[in-house]
């Protein structure tokens, strides 16, 4: 939704690169990432962590009445998808062969999101690919 | 934490008729609802102390932010210091809650609550990405994800774990329907069949248009004062005998589960407590509807049903007009429709009418405990009251 470069460029590395975060003390993983640990608070520190980007399909959707920014891709599947490494993480599934089932195995692929009209922005983001 | 805090009580309710009300804006809305509820207390607009206001997107829908001023100064609030509280569609619950805290606590005796929101006045796409900010922008509306999209995956899920179908999540529609024919305040006096339900635009699967609350406009009110001067006002208050709001993650895949609101669980959990009285106690209930699958989570939160267990029972009728709990009496947002900052608000006053007696062709017999249960966003907000009937 970003109609400026800024918002986009300070998610490069969770968008781009799926980098979440992590708790030192209690080791629990965070995606998106984020600053205060949800168990120990402010006791602890928090550090980047890249996630592998398998995963499997813990729910589904086909999105048939799409905000205007998606008017052109709908329909399409979203999910919720459970990394192997234990965070879920939402996003666009895309098939490849295999059809979206709950269960289905994902890995991460970076792919086109949306352009903001003809001189806007090209937003990239990771979506899901069944394999 | 509940020292020498005062009883509350309801004095005066007020609403509009909900739906597409073109010929009138938001402040005519909040006016209508303020002054059926002024004279529903027998009160004047200058024994108001103080006004709380929920409103969820006043600034998306029609370009005005500053709005408690605006209601206070429209309801003729002369000077009085107002609120606005946005909590997604939960605006209305926590505006109540925030009231009964005012009132609680001894800073103010009249306290005037107003539920309002005027939606038809841009597109449905507009509407449609306004309402997608009760969800997480970032990570949800942002990555095309509706607001229906979010209780589709809930509704996925819970289909997969507990095997319920599109046919019982019909079944919550058809009922608030036909409920929402006895309510002349209702957006849709029509009934509709399962039928119709299932053959209705798909909008993100397995919810269909039927499943959907509809976009409103509408306003409600509530009036408050402590319990103890409460017959000065009126012969049958309605004491608020719990209130307890609590809150999670805001988007749908940092919960612990996807298939019950966590939120939900621990208000109604600590509204029982507060309230001293079980789940089967009750007589009454509003629950949130935005989606039929909503109204099954909903009552599996709030321990009317074991998980996994509530949509059967609703599609077998046991939460219909007068069976042993009904639910959604007023239609619930399906059927009387969702001005989102109204909706906690038109609960409450509906659960009162109930209460006093006075619900009219959907009056269930001998109603003495109701609760009203307002969700915000897909969850990360969840309101809920219980009253009672003072004899």
């Amino acid at each position: 939704m970003e109609k400026a470069s800024a918002g986009m460029w300070r998610k490069i590395d969770t968008r781009y690169n799926l980098i979440g975060s992590e708790c030192e003390k209690c080791k629990t993983l965070y995606f998106p990432p984020r600053i205060i640990c949800r168990i120990c608070g402010r006791d602890t520190k928090m550090r980047s962590r890249k996630l592998s980007g398998n995963g499997k399909v813990y729910s589904f959707t086909t999105i048939r009445v799409p905000s205007d920014t998606f008017k052109e891709s709908a329909p399409y599947t979203v999910g919720v998808i459970e990394l192997e490494e234990g965070p879920k993480v939402e996003g666009h599934v895309v098939e490849n062969g295999k059809k979206v089932a709950i269960g289905s195995k994902v890995k991460t692929v970076f792919r086109k999101m949306y352009v903001d009209g003809d001189e806007g922005l090209i937003h990239y983001h990771f979506k899901f690919e069944t394999i | 934490m509940m020292v020498n805090m005062r009883e509350v009580a309801i004095i005066g309710v007020g609403l509009t008729k909900f739906g597409e009300r073109w010929e009138h804006g938001l402040r005519d809305l909040m006016a209508e609802a303020g002054l059926n509820a002024l004279n529903d207390a027998n009160i004047t607009s200058n024994d108001v102390e103080m006004l709380y206001g929920g409103v969820m997107a006043s600034g998306r829908f029609i370009g005005q932010e500053h709005i408690a001023a605006l209601l206070a100064d429209q309801l003729g609030f002369k000077n009085i210091p107002a609120v606005r509280v946005e909590n997604a569609c939960a605006s209305g619950g926590t505006a109540l809650r925030q009231g009964y805290i005012a009132v609680a606590s001894g800073i103010h005796d009249i306290v005037a609550v107003g539920g309002v929101e005027k939606m038809t006045d841009v597109t449905p796409s507009e509407a449609t990405s306004a309402l997608g900010g009760a969800g997480d922008q970032e990570w949800e509306l942002g990555q095309g994800i509706t607001f229906p999209g979010l209780y589709a995956l809930m509704a996925k899920r819970h289909m997969h774990d507990f095997g319920t179908t599109e046919e019982q999540m019909a079944a919550v529609s058809v009922k608030n329907h036909k409920n929402a024919v006895k309510n002349k305040y209702a957006q849709f006096r029509r009934e509709i069949t399962i039928d119709e339900v299932l053959k209705s635009k798909p909008v993100a699967d397995p919810l269909k248009i039927l499943d959907c609350s509809p976009i409103s406009d509408g306003a409600a009110a509530v009036i408050l004062a402590p319990l103890e001067i409460a017959k000065k006002y009126n012969d049958t208050p309605i004491k608020i005998a719990a209130s307890t709001q609590a809150t999670d993650t805001l988007s749908l895949a940092e919960r612990e589960s996807i298939t019950s609101l966590k939120a939900a669980q621990i208000s109604g959990e600590k509204a029982f407590k507060q309230a001293k009285v079980k789940p089967s106690d009750i007589d009454v209930a509003e629950v949130h509807d935005c989606f039929s699958i909503a109204e099954i989570l909903a009552m599996e939160d709030l321990g009317f049903y074991k998980k996994g267990k509530a949509a059967k029972a609703i599609a077998d009728g046991e939460t219909a007009l007068g069976s042993k709990l009904s639910v959604n009496t007023s239609g619930g947002l399906k059927g009387c429709g969702h001005p989102v900052g109204a909706t906690g608000v038109k609960q409450a006053v509906e659960i009162t009418w109930q209460l006093r007696g006075e619900a009219a062709d959907r009056q269930v017999n001998g109603a003495e405990i109701g609760l009203a249960h307002n969700v915000g966003g897909s969850g990360a907000t969840a309101v809920v009251h219980i009253m009672k009937r003072i004899n």
